[in-house]
């Protein structure tokens, strides 16, 4: 059995149950707890004070920054604010977890009770979060790449103490697709809203799933086993894909699932039993002694909200509404901020959102995708592109032309009216310019004159 | 040279008097108190660590200071020494157990800090019941320490070597830290003041944790003035810690010399029942005394003090078993090599902690775990905030509240090793104090026939320690004229 989209006989048979645990890491300056930098691939316990190694007597002090971060997720993700949360202890083992405890929250959560809508093939879905809470990340234990590897493993505590928001989905999700656009959509919400930068490949934004599956029409969810270690997108659906059918394959054989951490493995593209229910851990959770209760008063609530950023939803919809644009064109322009950002800026030069859109999604985006570019750092400033779409409008130049002078303003940075008076390239549309050029080009020409006229035939352009 | 200096009878303002006077350096008293403190060492076993080099360069600058003329800073030249469970820089923190033995921290706390900038100087690390687990200090793993009034009895604990420190005269001043009672028992079995300042008063950063919630640092010293000196300067919110308070610190000193005529003292009835004749006729006598200083004395309850040791041995046990997860052998606690890492866990914490720590770490992890939580941490819980309410009902009635330290004089070393649940009966006045959070203290109030040292337990509401320094003073002065 192999990791490959589900058979359409299973769906038939089976409906598939996820819910996401997906993890963000803020994009605070330093830590949750202590003053030390965030930052990736810095030498080895190199940003590391005694609050993040958890030296005997260090304290935890929470930041400000990371409460408002979370705050402003937690918000996007439509979710209430509670007035009065609290950190709790979550107590295990571990060599990376440096205090023997990591700091979270528990049963009184910064938010909850919100929702994201995703687009599936049948319309908009509400996929319901059930939580948005904070906690400090653990270091990193490092077991190959040294000499003596096969005897030690190593711990970095760089990254110990890096605040993170964990959003709890409720078991909304019916396919991996929708699980996949779930994810899309709180990756993009957290890069708009400049409360992370979601680099997966920093692991700024991780995800674990519970999966089950039921016979569709089934009033219960079946037993569910959680699965981890989705680090990218692709690996979040072919693991639930494996994982899907694994269920599936079982039920169909009379076995029954349990309840179980299961590990996906990017090699073999399978999932690995990890712990059972009954080895699962006791995390002996308790209100954190050493931090006061998190107040979250409505004038601080309120300021944050009035800094919020549109997001990508209510920016499409906009377009849309402003710019008579397709949605699937406007979607494509918010997929991020810096994309919506520049057709904003070049439609408002040139005065035409729908052509411009045109421009920036086909030939502008063919050319940085070509050279690897981002958008953000497009040699053509989105005024330069404005202005070309506006000269097409006003019929000084044609749309043959303007294809031939976007690569030059790639290539130059400048702008279109540039290279045209540089290169001669104006398409002229003033009647008595033309006459006089006409009249000059017979003038200099009179053989030729001469000759079509005897000829009474038109000249061939040869 | 010093050795005429009267070390156990300075005080922080007759070191003053000395120092402007040119009887003695600061620099000479600093080594005159290390020399009496390695002496008496080897009768008393109060120190873990010397901190020669630091004390001669703190001595040092205060001696450069009076050279220069300068005004001196209120704790100049004070010998004061510190419980070996508040870390100090560069300077070895043990907590008396083998997995720290080895232990430099490479900061210091902010209660150390405050006094070393207001010029105390550091001479030692005390020692103390291990992670502060105890009370009779004799749960250190580099040994007990013994009473200096009765070298075959214990000091009390855990601040054992704190208070021995004090009363023995090597120390002027000490830390300690008092999560059930651990300055104030060890406080009333040495003859020293003892000091336990309301939660939050005091910056935990650097104490190093036994049980967050109720865990502070104290003072302990030889008179009322110098541990409210004491406390005047490590008081005050520390943007280090969290659960420091922003309330104002009171000028302790003049709140203090207000005479104590019509304030109002309730005398808690469970404190009274089953109290050995001798600390109860001696207590007896300083109530008396109370009454004729002007005082209003009348019987109060406090109804739930009979739940205070069952519900601090949830409390306390739960927050260690999750605080003392660290030491695993992993950064900086000493390791024992295993095949696997569960092993490596297993031997390091097998060799590192004592029987004690290892009682209570076990009992807080059963506590905490899933399906027992509710039935004893939330239980507890919810007895802590009675326990706290009976504080705040008797205080709506009177100004301070009057009780026994302890129910007994200092005990036999060994006479209680193999009996916990005796040895825990010895907080058992001092239990409610820490769960309430309110200031309370102990100050001396007279002897046993064998000569044995009884303290009197002053409590007071919260963030009102003037007025519990009011009545000690007062007491004090009117005891010792």
């Amino acid at each position: 059995m192999s990791a490959t989209a589900l058979a359409e006989n299973v769906l038939a048979k089976y409906e598939p149950v996820i819910g996401l645990e997906v993890h963000v890491q803020l994009a605070t300056k330093t830590k949750i707890f202590c003053s030390c930098a965030v930052e990736f691939g810095a030498p080895p316990n190199t940003l590391v004070c005694p609050v993040c190694l958890g030296l005997p007597g260090a304290l935890p002090v929470l930041s400000r920054q990371a409460v408002e971060l979370a705050i402003s997720a937690a918000l996007a993700l439509r979710c209430h604010i509670n007035p009065f949360s609290r950190f709790a202890r979550k107590n295990y083992f571990y060599p990376d977890l440096p205090k023997g405890y990591q700091i979270s929250q528990y049963d009184q959560p910064l938010a909850e009770h919100g929702a994201v809508n995703i687009l599936t093939p049948s319309g908009h879905k509400r996929i319901g979060v059930t939580r948005v809470h904070m906690e400090d990340d653990a270091g990193k234990s490092i077991h190959d790449g040294f000499k003596d590897s096969d005897r030690y493993t190593y711990v970095d505590l760089n990254r110990s103490g890096t605040p993170l928001i964990e959003i709890v989905s409720e078991p909304d999700m019916r396919s991996p697709d929708e699980a996949y656009s779930y994810l899309t959509e709180i990756k993009q919400m957290m890069q708009y809203l400049g409360v992370s930068d979601c680099d997966m490949e920093k692991g700024q934004l991780r995800c674990d799933a519970n999966v089950s599956v039921r016979l569709r029409g089934a009033p219960k969810f079946g037993t569910k086993a959680e699965v981890k270690n989705l680090n990218s997108f692709r690996f979040l659906k072919m693991a639930l894909e494996y994982e899907i059918e694994r269920q599936v394959e079982l039920i169909e054989s009379g076995g029954k699932v349990v309840q179980e951490t299961r590990l996906y493995n990017v090699e073999t593209g399978k999932t690995v039993g990890m712990r059972s229910k009954e080895q699962a851990h006791d995390y002996r959770y308790f209100p954190e002694p050493d931090l006061v209760p998190l107040r979250v008063s409505e004038h601080w609530l309120h300021e944050i909200q009035s800094r919020l950023p549109e997001l990508p939803a209510g920016r499409r919809e906009r377009f849309v509404r402003q710019y008579g644009l397709r949605e699937y064109d406007a979607e494509v322009l918010t997929l991020t901020r810096a994309t919506g950002d520049y057709f904003e800026t070049a439609a408002k030069v040139s005065g035409d959102g729908k052509t411009t859109a045109n421009w920036v999604i086909g030939d502008l985006m063919g050319l940085l995708k070509a050279a690897g570019i981002d958008i953000a750092q497009s040699p053509i400033p989105a005024a330069h592109l404005g202005e070309l779409v506006a000269l097409i409008g006003k019929g000084e130049l044609s749309g043959k032309l303007a294809k031939e002078i976007l690569p030059r303003m790639f290539e130059t940075g400048d702008s279109p009216s540039a290279i045209m008076d540089r290169e001669g390239l104006r398409q002229i549309s003033d009647t008595a310019s033309l006459e006089k050029i006409i009249a000059d080009v017979l003038a200099a020409n009179p053989k030729q004159v001469e000759q079509l006229r005897a000829a009474k035939q038109p000249c061939s352009a040869s | 040279m010093s050795t005429n200096i009267a070390l156990p009878s300075l005080t922080i303002e007759s070191i003053r008097d000395g120092l402007r006077r040119k009887e003695f350096s600061a620099t000479e008293l600093a080594q005159a108190a290390l020399a009496f403190a390695e002496k008496e060492n080897s009768k008393t076993n109060a120190f873990l660590t010397f901190s020669q080099e630091r004390a001669l360069r703190s001595a040092a600058r205060v001696d450069d200071d009076i050279a220069r003329g300068l005004d001196l800073p209120p704790l100049a030249g004070v010998p004061l020494a510190v419980k070996d469970v508040i870390v100090t820089r560069g300077l070895r923190t043990t907590c008396a157990s083998r997995i720290l033995e080895h232990y430099v921290p490479p900061y210091d706390a902010t209660a150390v800090v405050r006094l070393e900038a207001e010029g105390a100087v550091i001479i030692g690390k005390t020692n103390c019941d291990e992670f502060a687990m105890g009370s009779s200090n004799e749960n250190s793993a580099f040994g007990p320490v013994r009473n200096p009034k009765a070298l075959d009895r214990v000091p009390g604990g855990s601040s054992g070597g704190s208070a021995a420190a004090v009363a023995q005269g090597t120390a002027v001043l000490s830390l300690g830290s008092d999560t059930g009672g651990s300055i104030r028992q060890p406080a009333s079995f040495c003859g020293v003041v003892g000091v336990t300042p309301t939660y939050g008063r005091v910056s935990r950063f650097g104490l190093v944790a036994f049980a967050s919630s109720l865990d502070h640092i104290g003072p302990f010293a030889r008179t009322v003035e110098d541990a409210a000196t004491v406390l005047k300067i490590i008081a005050g919110r520390d943007e280090l810690d969290s659960t420091s308070a922003f309330a104002p610190v009171d000028d302790y000193h003049a709140a203090m010399k207000h005479p104590v005529e019509g304030l109002k003292i309730g005398l808690p009835k469970e404190y009274f029942e089953g109290l050995g004749s001798e600390t109860g006729s001696v207590i007896g006598r300083a109530i008396e005394q109370l009454k004729k200083l002007g005082c209003v004395v009348r019987e109060i309850s406090l109804p739930h003090t009979k739940y205070a040791l069952s519900c601090y041995y949830i409390v306390a046990t739960a927050e260690a078993s999750s605080n003392l997860a660290r030491y695993d052998g992993v950064r900086y606690s000493s390791r024992t090599d295993g095949s696997t890492l569960i092993d490596v866990y297993r031997k390091t914490r097998g060799h590192g902690f004592g029987a004690e720590v290892k009682r209570r770490i076990m009992l807080g992890t059963y506590v905490l775990s899933a399906g027992y939580y509710d039935a004893y941490y939330r239980k507890a819980q919810q007895v802590r905030n009675l326990i706290a309410r009976d504080f705040t009902n008797a205080f709506a009635e009177v100004d301070a509240i009057v009780a026994p330290v302890s129910p007994f004089t200092a005990f036999k070393i060994g006479e209680k090793v193999d009996d916990p649940l005796a040895m825990y009966l010895s907080d058992v006045y001092t239990l409610t104090g820490d769960l309430s959070g309110v200031p309370c203290m102990s100050v001396p109030c007279g002897e046993s026939a064998e000569g044995l040292p009884i303290g009197l337990q002053i409590f007071a509401r919260h963030f009102d320690e003037s007025t519990m320094f009011r009545l000690a003073y007062n007491y004090e002065r009117s005891v010792k004229s």
